[in-house]
């Protein structure tokens, strides 16, 4: 019995288009047996003689002590979880150890101390300031560390970068000629009122850093290197990152000592006002977004 | 009464761009080649994002974030068929069976004239 012709195309079997939109189904890509063989042969000839373990005691036993120690280590980090879960409280349950006084001091108390509208801006910038340093730290670390790895030799920098890429579109360039400035001026004002409202420096500067490279897509790295080059990266983020440290050291040491703060909190809802959290705010956003625009500089060419 | 005539024309409007999207699915997975995926793909970024965007703006009346979800369709608008173009234009660059996919257009009196030269 035939099928209905909606239910045929359903199933793949008819295309109703055939000649119209679809003239002919992509072909699959296929490599010669003969390739594959070789390939197979090269990898076999290759790991015979890195695991050459007949001739290589040291190796043989090596080899068995990291199955052994594998399975071991494995069966013992499953024991320990399990263990851990057993422990658990209750979901949800008011004695839970979780709903304890950090939490209600960070709701009660929050916006008087830190002056921050937002109380998770409030709590990741002033009372967990150091995870924060961290994590930009974090950031700065994996940059400069895939600057290592894809550095591209000098020389080879313009091989490098992709051919087919398209360059110099003109409706790409129309666009980003609209987006880019808003873009930029949304990031920024995310940035300067993450303690007003929800936003902040990681969010805003992945805003900022977006923006960066759309500019970079539609107009290219001539145009990118006037303002942004590997040099301005790394002293954008040294200043951001040792800013950071300094400010936040200087709370540490006046908030730990019980001394009086001479930054000024200013009043809860205004711009200028919780003292260190928008120049922190600002700090992160440069970081984020020089760490974005970076990677995407890195992965595409090896360099700036 | 307005309340329903708002609540029915909100639905209405998010139902359409539910089956925009149903039908952009659709096409994505069924078609084979990229240009046609991507025709597919493309209605779902324009026109099943706005229909929805305006059945939330019907749901939540004339206020700020009404505003916010107008600038959103404006912003995907511009954003999203460019960055269709752009995978187009990378397709038709990099394949060079282009013509047996689809028409191209020129190229016949492209060939015309090199086989005179």
């Amino acid at each position: 019995m035939k099928k209905d012709k909606f239910f045929a195309w359903l199933d793949g079997e008819e295309d109703l288009y055939t000649g119209n939109v679809e003239v002919k189904p992509q072909e699959e890509h296929e490599v010669p047996k003969e390739l594959l063989m070789e390939r197979m042969r090269e990898n076999k000839r290759l790991s015979e003689r890195v695991n050459d373990v007949e001739h290589n005691r040291e190796y043989r036993f090596f080899k068995h002590l990291y199955r052994i120690l594998a399975v071991d280590f494995g069966i013992l980090l499953i024991l320990l979880l399990l263990l851990a879960v057993s422990f658990l409280p209750p979901v949800g349950h008011a004695a839970n150890p979780d709903n304890n006084e950090v939490s209600a001091r960070y709701i009660e108390k929050g916006l008087q101390e830190t002056g921050a509208v937002n109380i998770v801006t409030g709590m990741i910038l002033d009372y967990r300031a150091f995870d924060t340093l961290g994590e930009s730290h974090v950031l700065f670390v994996a940059a400069v560390t895939v600057f290592v790895l894809l550095r591209a030799g000098k020389g080879r920098q313009e091989e490098n970068d992709r051919i087919y890429e398209p360059k110099n579109d003109t409706i790409l360039q129309k666009a980003a000629f609209v987006l880019v400035p808003m873009i930029m001026i949304f990031g920024i004002y995310v940035i300067l009122n993450g303690h007003l409202s929800p936003g902040g420096g990681f969010s805003g500067g992945a805003i900022i850093g977006s923006g960066l490279i759309l500019y970079l897509n539609a107009f290219g790295f001539a145009k990118t290197e006037r303002f942004f080059t590997e040099k301005t990266y790394k002293r954008v983020c040294l200043f951001s990152l040792a800013f950071y440290c300094l400010a936040k050291s200087y709370s540490f040491y006046t908030g730990a000592n019980d001394i009086h703060s001479a930054i000024p909190l200013g009043t809860p809802g205004a711009i200028l006002s919780s003292g260190l959290i928008l120049p922190l705010n600002i700090c992160v956003g440069l970081v984020v977004a020089c760490t974005m625009y970076a990677f995407y500089a890195l992965f595409r060419k090896g360099g700036f | 009464m307005l309340e329903w005539f708002r609540f029915a024309a909100g639905t209405a409007f998010l139902a359409i761009g539910i089956l925009i999207f149903f039908v952009q699915l659709l096409g994505v997975f069924r078609y084979k080649y990229v240009l046609n995926r991507m025709h597919a793909a493309a209605m779902g970024d324009t026109l099943g994002i706005s229909f929805s965007m305006v059945g939330l703006m019907i749901f939540s009346g004339f206020n700020f974030t009404t505003l916010k979800l107008a600038l959103v369709i404006l912003f995907l608008w511009c954003a999203s068929p460019v960055s269709a173009h752009l995978v187009a234009r990378l397709e038709t660059t990099t394949n060079e069976n282009l013509s047996d996919f689809c028409d191209v257009k020129g190229e016949k009196e492209t060939d015309k004239e090199e086989e005179k030269a």
